[in-house]
């Protein structure tokens, strides 16, 4: 392949210019792009509630919102992290960018439908938007009845209305890549052939199509209730509140698996990659990904064990719950076994990555803890809880997302940022989240519930350290923000493999031509050969 | 610059990310069954609901189906079967390059989806002249628990009115697949599109299917 890397060169970035032809575009590239201006956006908004409830939470008294202030501000926080940047952040941008080039591919199967579900994304996030200006939700980002329905004075319906049209995003999504991985994988490419990055978003794409029409249909009858004022959540209609919890949970708790497992798929793609391996019991992994999937719809219930939920059910949703931490394990042992006397090289992208793993462990095994009855009674709606789905959810999922980031940018933009700066903030973001987090443990071990703006004395030290942890950490996200901005124009030119890695989309040029590839790949070997490589580089 | 080549038959309607026709055929169908998939999950979550509160308030769930015309709905029962035997021939009719025969089939289809609106409308009119319907007018004689009652209508005309949403959404479809197939785009190697909504107006009727036994024959018996 072409290794020319001249001024005058076609790629998908130059191949034609102006606005219009990146609104009406088709490149899945360019989509992947517009998801990443799109998401990045959220991403702040998101930011700037945490960084007002930190300050907030920086002294006991409750001195700087009003306590209905604060509800809204830990709502939108939610809201605008976990609907529209964290669950589309990874397959909207990175599955989007990488599935064809990972698969050999010109597109998605649906191009059309690709960008059709970008303008519904933003659409959703419009709502979202307009609602948060006219003053916000202050229900929690799980909406529960009757409060959501009944009694809250803020804008649910527009909020949620803008979450349902997001829905469609997230679900053409996932049906978009699932007809590609089947149908559209080059010659030579089977299953077992595909990088894990590819099983991990089928995985993924499984739930979102599975599980988001239950969303859906709650978010209407939640709708229905709070608009024509007839009885379905709400106990003083005849309602029942807990199946609001049910049917709200049966989407919600797989959700995190649609944050955390494209992030998994990243892990494997960079782990092998810096350490120059195939990765330990492929199989094992790809699975992994399904069985975390399937498991996921099955242990909603550890949400209600304190909601009136039968204690047999408990027991069952207890055990099942634990039962997830099987396949997680495998792949975290997995990645660890192919770190096992490889040839490791400690690239940014790779800090990202061997950060996953231990807050991805440290989120997992809390997880184990809550998922035991005893325990999750003991800490139930107390920071406990807060800083373990911070663990998995930003610990996880945004590390891994950034950790892509700084792996694929190459490839993206054909440019290189500054290795000084990003392994700099690579190493803010896991020290300011550590210190976020942990003492959030403490406090809720200790008692301290979630969601009040005021507390006792004795919890301000570990509140301060939070605060302080945050303010880091959100440094050390701003720095990447700048620096990959500037590397668009000062950057040096990426040559079309920069790390050496394998995996078809580093055989086409950076940034790549608008139909992916010169000459349509053939595959005739397993993913992750390195020791392949290797033998070629000698004989060149 | 002008092509010399003339329209092949084999990369006719082709688009660029795919190699094949087989290939783009494969792909439309296994997208539009996974479109099919999320409709059912979402109907799932509405069945779920409604087998929920059947539980918890059984006798006002009896109560409340006894007040369904269970004549007009068989009738429409047996006009949406109808309708899916004559989209299931506009299917044939583009597949067999008969090209008025597929847009008399589509209108059929069309035709009668509007029919099962109807009767619909006519159900809905008498909810409302006898108080059936959800909110402040709601009003229940019998003896069983007002809220059971108002709980099966809630239900019903959530279930029902979702169900002729998507009958509305299939016949504004419909209509526009009328237009191409008198246009003529469809032909043996290209009716995609024809078999795609076929599978969607379906999967709207088998959800009738289990619509009507839930809502108006379940607990006559008793
Ligand atoms: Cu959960």
């Amino acid at each position: 392949m072409s290794e020319r890397q001249g001024p005058r060169r076609q790629h998908y970035l130059n191949a034609t210019w102006g606005l219009k032809s990146w609104l009406l575009t088709k490149d899945h590239k360019r989509i992947a792009i517009l998801y990443l201006l799109g998401i990045t956006v959220f991403f702040f908004i998101g930011g700037l509630f945490a960084v007002l409830i930190r300050l907030e939470l920086a002294t006991p008294a409750g001195d700087m919102v009003q306590p209905d202030t604060y509800n809204r501000l830990f709502t939108m926080h939610g809201v605008m992290m976990i609907f529209f940047f964290l669950i589309p952040s990874i397959p909207a941008v990175l599955g989007n960018f990488l599935i064809p080039l990972m698969i050999g591919a010109k597109d998605l199967a649906f191009p059309k439908l690709n960008l059709a579900s970008w303008y519904i994304y933003m659409l959703g996030g419009s709502f979202a938007l307009w609602a948060m200006f006219n003053g916000g939700v202050d229900t929690g980002w799980t909406f529960y009845t009757p409060f959501s329905t009944t009694f809250s004075n803020s804008y649910v319906i527009a909020t949620a209305l803008g979450i349902f049209i997001l829905g469609f995003s997230s679900i053409l999504t996932g049906l978009n890549f699932v007809v590609t991985i089947h149908r559209m994988r080059a010659p030579g490419l089977t299953w077992f052939r595909l990088p894990l990055f590819v099983w991990a978003q089928y995985a993924t794409s499984l739930i979102q199509i599975l599980g988001t029409p239950v969303l859906a249909v709650t978010i209407l009858l939640v709708a229905a209730e709070r608009l024509l004022h007839i009885g379905i959540f709400d106990p003083a209609l005849g309602g029942d509140p807990v199946l609001f919890q049910h049917l709200f949970w049966f989407y919600s708790h797989p959700a995190v698996y649609i944050m955390v497992l494209p992030s998994m798929g990243v892990i494997s793609e960079l782990i092998t990659a810096f350490a120059r391996k195939r990765i330990f019991g492929y199989q094992f992994v790809a699975f992994a990904s399904i069985a975390i999937a399937v498991l996921g719809f099955l242990v909603w219930g550890h949400h209600m064990f304190v909601s009136s939920q039968s204690v047999y059910a408990g027991v069952v949703f207890s055990f099942l719950s634990m039962f997830v931490a099987v396949p997680s394990a495998v792949k975290v042992f997995n990645w660890t076994a192919t770190l096992y006397q490889g040839s490791i090289s400690w690239d940014t992208p790779m800090l990202y990555a061997l950060g996953f793993i231990g807050l991805f462990t440290i989120g997992g095994l809390t997880g184990v803890m809550l998922s035991t009855l005893g325990i999750d009674i003991h800490v139930h709606d107390t920071y406990f809880v807060v800083a373990h789905f911070h663990y998995i959810m930003v610990g996880g999922a945004i590390m891994g997302y950034l950790g892509g980031l700084h792996f694929w940018w190459p490839k993206i933009t054909g440019r290189l940022y500054p290795v000084f700066w990003s392994k700099l903030s690579a190493l803010m973001i896991f020290v300011g989240f550590n210190l976020t987090f942990f003492p959030q443990f403490l406090l809720g071990y200790m008692g301290m519930p979630r969601r009040y703006h005021a507390y006792p004395e004795e919890f301000q030290v570990l509140n301060v350290m939070s605060s302080a942890g945050a303010t880091i950490l959100g440094v050390g996200y701003l720095i990447p923000m700048i620096y990959f901005v500037w590397s668009m124009r000062y950057g040096e030119r990426a040559s079309s493999n920069p790390w050496g890695a394998v995996g078809l989309e580093w055989e086409t040029t950076s940034p790549p031509p608008s139909h992916n590839f010169l000459e349509p790949p053939t595959v005739d070997h397993e993913a992750y050969d390195y020791v392949r490589r290797a033998q070629e580089q000698r004989v060149a | 610059m002008i092509s010399d080549a003339k329209p092949d038959r084999q990369t006719w309607g082709l688009d660029h990310q795919f190699d094949s026709v087989d290939q783009q055929r494969e792909s439309s169908f296994l997208g539009m069954w996974i479109f099919l998939v999320t409709e059912i999950m979402f109907f799932g979550g509405l069945f779920a609901t409604y087998i929920v509160y059947r539980g918890q308030n059984t006798d006002g769930f009896v109560a409340g189906s006894h007040e369904l015309d269970i004549t007009l709905g068989a009738v429409n029962t047996a006009v949406l079967i109808g309708s899916s035997l004559t989209m299931a021939l506009a299917v044939w009719a583009a597949q067999t390059d008969r090209r008025k025969a597929t847009v008399w089939f589509i209108l059929a289809t069309i035709l009668l989806g509007g029919v099962f609106l109807g009767v619909k409308v006519v159900e809905y009119g008498a909810k409302f002249e006898h108080h059936l319907v959800p909110g402040p007018e709601f009003h229940w004689p019998g003896p069983e628990k007002t809220e059971s009652v108002q709980m099966f209508f809630n239900l019903y005309f959530l279930m029902t009115g979702l169900h002729a949403l998507h009958m509305i959404i299939g016949i504004g479809i419909l209509a526009v697949l009328a237009w191409l197939a008198w246009r003529g785009v469809f032909s043996a190697s290209n009716h995609n599109l024809v078999e795609g909504v076929g599978l969607y107006w379906h999967f709207v009727d088998i959800v009738w299917i289990f619509l009507f036994p839930l809502l108006y024959l379940l607990g006559r018996s008793g």
